[in-house]
């Protein structure tokens, strides 16, 4: 497991923006009203998406809003590992490092966040880059993977990762997705399946009679 | 090579639209009315005769778990919940499903929902899936709109579904660990019995379904069960989607008919095995937890679930991970070492304590600075953690280990010489045994 800490530094307080608190409510009305607990990683995602990160005080505040004990809101945010406990670079890099990542140069764009930006979780003297390794982000098949500000890009080399780096740098928006111009998770080149035209062309909503189709049962004669 | 005609996602490259007019003309939600009025015992029946198992990892037939629900609605809901924390290492099929064809997810969380008789469900994505969640909520407002879902709708059960969503924990894929997570604690495993069919989320009668399981149990009532039970071998019946990474040269998602032979797959679909087939080393043929397999093995293994396990492997989520040659086997298990340690949920000491110590040998057997006693001493801690925990992570962090010793030991070994060798251990020794 992880060990993770709350930081040393804390702010003062933290309050919801009305239109954040929009958001939670439309959450909490997911739940039984009297399951509101259930809307606690949202909320905590929520604090995130406002500040960067997950502070002290905002647990506090999200305590308050479910009618939780403190030290439960505490728990989820310390034990899962996508709470960013202290603050976090404007772009956040998450490059995965699991080992179908690995077999494909993950430890190389690790080599070039090492070296643009420094260690894991330090903060660039700009403010604008910090980055971590994550365990396997789930697209495998488009390795090596790094999320950029919860994006995925996909296919990177170190050269496709560090122009991205670059453009970050120079204030510019990243395009995320493949690298390498890839049709999302086909095989390079376009893929080789799902090429029949008849699939497309309007045929399947034709309606259909369920095969198998119970008989209707005879009704029992009346007495 | 499967039919184009016989797969069930037709939208897995994106290549079309995900909304629900173009999902339509694809065939969802086509017939979903005469499937309700057909009754929930019919549609069990269909999905148990499909032989459909559950392509979450555990491969538990699909038909059976759903009829383990109770029959009548008590005092308490009954709850779908939808396991779309998809993190086993090489597994990324569902976030194609999730984003691609989301509609045919919801059809078949209504369908399903109605065999067991909820009026409510939960799909649980995982945290960093953001933009797949954002398709999948715009998705569902679809099918509220459409009166597909919701109160009053058009196929007469009201029927309410939910998004929720992590913050990455693989253990949250653990279906009690799921729920616990879904109720706003920490994921950690619960005790079983008593199961989620019995107590589930909120105390109440759940199931949880793999997101594959459910999305394609509409199509295999529209065209028949005996259509998906016609593909594949007895007992592992129907298509799949197999996610393919690592060293080959074409890495994709692809729907194949279970029981394709993996050397078929690897040439037909993803160009081939990066060097040439006579440069595979080994596979990881079922995403991370299922014992690798050697170049000897995949020549010739079917890839469904009795086949591989007939190897002591499996085929899990279906994620093929390809290691050529070039791959230091010891530093890839290493890293997957590295990955359960950090993703133990803390719980039982076995696995809290025993995937660290696991990791910290494999990366000192990384560079050679172990023991060759220790080879056998990590094979008898793997085998302590194996079967010693609530949840099957322990059993999973345990089993690349054991794969990697059973099948490539000398690995290690040679590893240890040679850093004995380097560090003139080696030749002291020579020299003590000739004396």
């Amino acid at each position: 497991m992880s060990v993770r800490r709350l930081a040393l530094n804390q702010p003062e307080g933290f309050a919801f923006s009305p239109a954040s608190l929009e958001t939670a409510n439309w959450w909490l009305q997911k739940y039984p009203a009297d399951r509101r607990q259930s809307a606690v990683i949202p909320l905590l995602w929520l604090v995130q998406k406002l500040e960067g990160w997950v502070s002290e005080p905002a647990i506090r505040v999200v305590a308050e809003m479910l009618g939780m004990p403190r030290i439960r809101v505490y728990e989820v945010a310390t034990f899962y590992t996508m709470f960013h406990l202290q603050p976090v670079g404007r772009h956040h890099l998450q490059v995965c490092g699991t080992t179908p990542c690995m077999l494909r140069g993950a430890n190389d764009l690790k080599a070039v966040c090492r070296r643009r930006i420094g260690a894991p979780f330090a903060v660039s003297a700009d403010g604008l880059l910090s980055w971590e390794e994550v365990e396997c982000l789930g697209a495998c098949a488009n390795a090596p993977v790094v999320a950029i500000r919860d994006l995925y890009h996909e296919d990177l080399t170190p050269q496709t990762f560090e122009a991205r780096i670059d453009a970050l740098l120079r204030g510019e928006d990243v395009q995320p997705g493949s690298a390498i111009g890839r049709q999302k998770s086909a095989p390079e080149g376009g893929p080789a399946t799902l090429v029949d035209p008849a699939l497309y062309d309007g045929s399947l909503a034709v309606p259909v009679t369920l095969p198998n189709r119970p008989q209707p049962q005879p009704q029992p004669a009346e007495a | 090579m499967l039919a184009d005609k016989d797969r069930i996602f037709l939208n897995l490259y994106g290549l079309q639209d995900w909304r629900l007019e173009a999902a339509r003309r694809r065939g969802a939600w086509n017939a979903t009315r005469d499937m309700l009025e057909c009754g929930r015992d019919w549609i069990i029946d269909q999905v148990k005769a499909s032989g459909l198992r559950g392509r979450g990892g555990a491969g538990f037939p699909t038909g059976l778990k759903w009829s383990f629900m109770p029959k009548e609605v008590k005092d308490r809901p009954h709850y779908l919940v939808v396991n779309a924390d998809e993190s086993e290492p090489g597994t990324c099929k569902d976030r194609e499903i999730m984003r691609h064809d989301p509609h045919l997810l919801i059809e078949g969380c209504l369908v399903a929902s109605f065999a067991m008789q909820a009026h409510a469900c939960y799909i649980y994505i995982r945290g960093e899936y953001v933009a797949e969640r954002e398709v999948l909520e715009a998705a569902i407002r679809e099918a509220y709109e459409a009166r597909l879902i919701g109160r009053d709708n058009v196929h007469g059960w009201d029927f309410d579904l939910y998004v929720h969503h992590g913050a990455g924990a693989y253990i949250c894929g653990e279906e009690t660990a799921l729920l616990e997570s879904l109720e706003g604690k920490k994921g950690q495993p619960r005790l079983k019995p008593p199961f989620p069919a019995n107590v589930g989320l909120y105390g109440c009668p759940t199931t949880v379904n793999n997101v594959e399981s459910i999305a394609v149990a509409p199509t295999i009532i529209r065209r028949g069960a005996a259509w998906f039970a016609g593909i594949g071998r007895p007992k592992n019946e129907g298509t799949k989607v197999f996610s393919i990474s690592g060293h080959v040269n074409r890495p994709c998602n692809v729907e194949e008919a279970m029981g394709i032979p993996l050397r078929q797959l690897l040439e037909e679909h993803c160009g081939g095995v990066r060097g040439g087939w006579s440069n595979l080393k080994a596979v990881i043929p079922g995403g991370s937890s299922v014992r690798m397999i050697t170049a000897e093995m995949a020549e010739t293994v079917l890839m469904d679930f009795d086949a591989l396990s007939a190897l002591k492997s499996g085929l899990g989520t279906a994620a093929v991970i390809v290691m050529d040659q070039s791959t230091d086997l010891v530093a890839a298990i290493a890293r997957l070492a590295y990955f359960y340690k950090h993703e133990s949920c803390g719980q039982c000491t076995p696995c809290r304590e025993g995937t660290g110590w696991m990791w910290r040998v494999l990366t000192r057997m990384q560079s050679g600075e172990a023991e060759m006693s220790e080879i056998d001493l990590l094979l008898d801690v793997a085998g302590q953690v194996e079967g010693h925990t609530i949840c099957a992570l322990g059993d999973a962090a345990a089993w690349p280990i054991q794969g990697l010793i059973w099948n490539f030991r000398h690995e290690i070994e040679d590893r240890i010489t040679a850093y004995r060798r380097s560090r003139g251990l080696h030749a002291l020794g020579t020299l003590a045994a000739a004396e």
